[in-house]
């Protein structure tokens, strides 16, 4: 069953004008414990399409259901915050206390969850995400990478079927990205944790189990990353770029080589040519 | 430059006044500015005194923490000083002097004055030095609580706190940075005379109030997503516990403030 169900989303921030709305229309379903990846450029409507899956933000038209709840009932927004968490972009705006620990208490305080319980699950998402060590530390002496995997831990101790990443990681650097991303991996692999990353980065997409490109508001890709980085003209057209191995794969492919474009890693290209290339020297 | 500010700085330990509860810790404060204020002879500041300096020594903070947090407010215990010694009017005088007259009862006043504020902040140093932020202001919200009844936002009041003391760190360091990004374009902080330097300040604190209300917003929207819709329905994972070393404490405290009303009866 789909934890996540748009129906023809729509969704502007001043309905009455005459501009077009941000969100045109989404259909889109997310299978719980996949990996998605939303992909899109500045402006797309990706971040808004985000803030909708767990009530910041309600269409104007349309619906979207969360784990069978309809995000516009405001009985039901307490659920449905508590199924599906919410890491934003800038992790220095979204950590409440000065210790590392109280600041993961925060959400299962907010729920009313029994002290020990708390304590529990405040050790237990710390772990998960690899900052038990830091338990005690300020917030504000971490490393980028260190705060948004706390901020990630805040939302795990509230123990949501889904996770959404607003943009994890655009204040990062490599390493804390490469942090980040592997903290997220894991919670999908490991706890099951349904998890849409948002993301403008394409190197960040290739381990998704499936890519959504967004434009303009629209949806003009929706597949495997496999099926959707081949179609290299599309994603350009709509002013993104495809990772550097298929770039690669596609300009051999105009120059005549008969080349996959769907080997997405390095290893993946890297073979890719080796057998192309050995089977030219054959022939 | 900006680093060094310490604001409510907390000195860890695990000695018995730390280990006290915010709660006593709070109440044993006011009640000792109480008793500086009942106190009158000399017995019974000698037993305030005495009360600090125990305190003190339990706490293990080192004297030099002490005398650099009474630095900053030198001046207005000498002012204080000053002002008492010339305008207190008594019998005995000491020095007759043009239209200055001060008298022994000028030079007691402004002694037990400049006293009494040093103590006053000594004490209330002790506790800012010996209670983390956080169990300071979740103590505060726990004693507060019967205003709750009268509609006093005690929730919101306690939030508002450790979410300021959380951002000082946070909006310090953009304060260096817009600093040195101005400084960068030509911007001088530290020439000029006193005008000068506070129009100096204007590009520095226009960015910063704009980026503070951004980052009130998107904070806000995290609280919200992360289920927080007040003080109803909240529990705590860490609560707040008197243990027997807080009443044994409280029970000093009050066996001292009936000491100093009796004294005071007494006339001592």
């Amino acid at each position: 069953m789909n934890i996540i169900q748009t129906e023809k989303l729509v969704f502007s921030y001043d309905p009455e004008s005459e501009g077009e709305p941000i969100l045109k229309s989404l259909d889109i379903g997310i299978a719980s414990g996949s990996f998605v990846a939303v992909l899109g450029h500045n402006g797309s409507g990706k971040s808004t399409f985000a803030k909708h899956l767990n009530g910041i933000l309600l269409p104007t038209g349309g619906k979207v259901w969360i784990d069978g709840m309809d995000s516009a009932d405001e009985e039901k927004l307490l659920d449905i915050r508590r199924t599906v968490g919410m890491v934003f972009q800038n992790p220095d705006n979204q950590i409440v206390a000065n210790v590392v620990e109280d600041d993961v208490a925060f959400g299962p305080e907010n729920m009313g969850v029994p002290s020990e319980e708390i304590r529990r699950r405040v050790d237990e998402a710390l772990k998960d995400v690899g900052m038990y060590e830091y338990r005690t530390h300020a917030p504000h002496l971490l490393s980028g990478g260190q705060k948004q995997r706390v901020a990630i831990a805040g939302i795990v101790a509230m123990r949501p079927r889904c996770i959404v990443l607003d943009e994890p990681t655009a204040m990062l650097d490599p390493a804390g990205r490469r942090e980040v991303l592997d903290t997220v991996h894991r919670l999908n692999r490991e706890l099951g944790i349904t998890v849409v990353l948002i993301t403008h980065h394409m190197d960040e997409c290739i381990g998704a189990d499936r890519l959504i490109v967004m434009s303009d508001g629209e949806i003009i890709a929706d597949g495997t990353p496999k099926e959707v980085f081949p179609r290299v003209e599309l994603m350009r057209h709509n002013g993104l770029d495809v990772p550097a191995t298929v770039g690669l794969l596609y300009a051999l492919k105009k120059r005549g080589c008969d080349v996959p474009l769907d080997a997405l890693t390095v290893e993946e290209c890297a073979e890719a040519l080796y057998q192309y290339f050995k089977g030219d020297r054959k022939a | 430059m900006l680093k060094d500010i310490t604001l409510g700085q907390y000195f860890p330990g695990d000695t018995v006044v730390h280990r006290l509860d915010p709660r006593t810790k709070l109440i044993l404060t006011i009640l000792y500015i109480v008793l500086l204020f009942i106190a009158k002879s000399y017995v019974s500041y000698g037993l305030v005194f005495l009360f600090l300096v125990i305190c003190i020594a339990l706490s293990r903070i080192r004297l030099k923490a002490i005398l650099s947090g009474l630095k900053p407010l030198v001046v207005l215990i000498l002012i204080t000083a000053i002002l008492n010694l010339f305008y207190t009017r008594g019998e005995r005088l000491l020095v007759s002097f043009w239209r200055i007259r001060i008298y022994w009862e000028g030079v007691r006043t402004a002694a037990v004055m400049a006293l009494r504020i040093m103590m006053l902040i000594t004490g209330t140093l002790l506790l800012t030095y010996t209670t983390s932020p956080l169990q300071l202001t979740d103590g505060m919200e726990k004693l507060m609580n019967p205003l709750k009844k009268l509609h006093v936002p005690v929730h919101e009041l306690s939030m508002m706190m450790s979410i300021a003391l959380r951002f000082i760190p946070t909006l310090i360091e953009e304060t260096d940075k817009i600093m040195n990004a101005q400084k960068a374009r030509g911007a001088e902080f530290d020439t000029g005379n006193l005008i000068q330097k506070a129009k100096a300040m204007l590009p520095l604190l226009v960015p910063l109030f704009i980026s503070a209300f951004r980052r009130a917003d998107e904070l806000a929207t995290a609280m919200e997503s992360r289920c927080y819709h007040g003080g109803e329905g909240r529990t705590k994972m860490k609560v707040l516990k008197m243990a027997g070393r807080d009443w044994i404490a409280l029970g000093c405290g009050a066996a001292l403030l009936v000491l100093t009303i009796l004294l005071r009866r007494l006339g001592l």
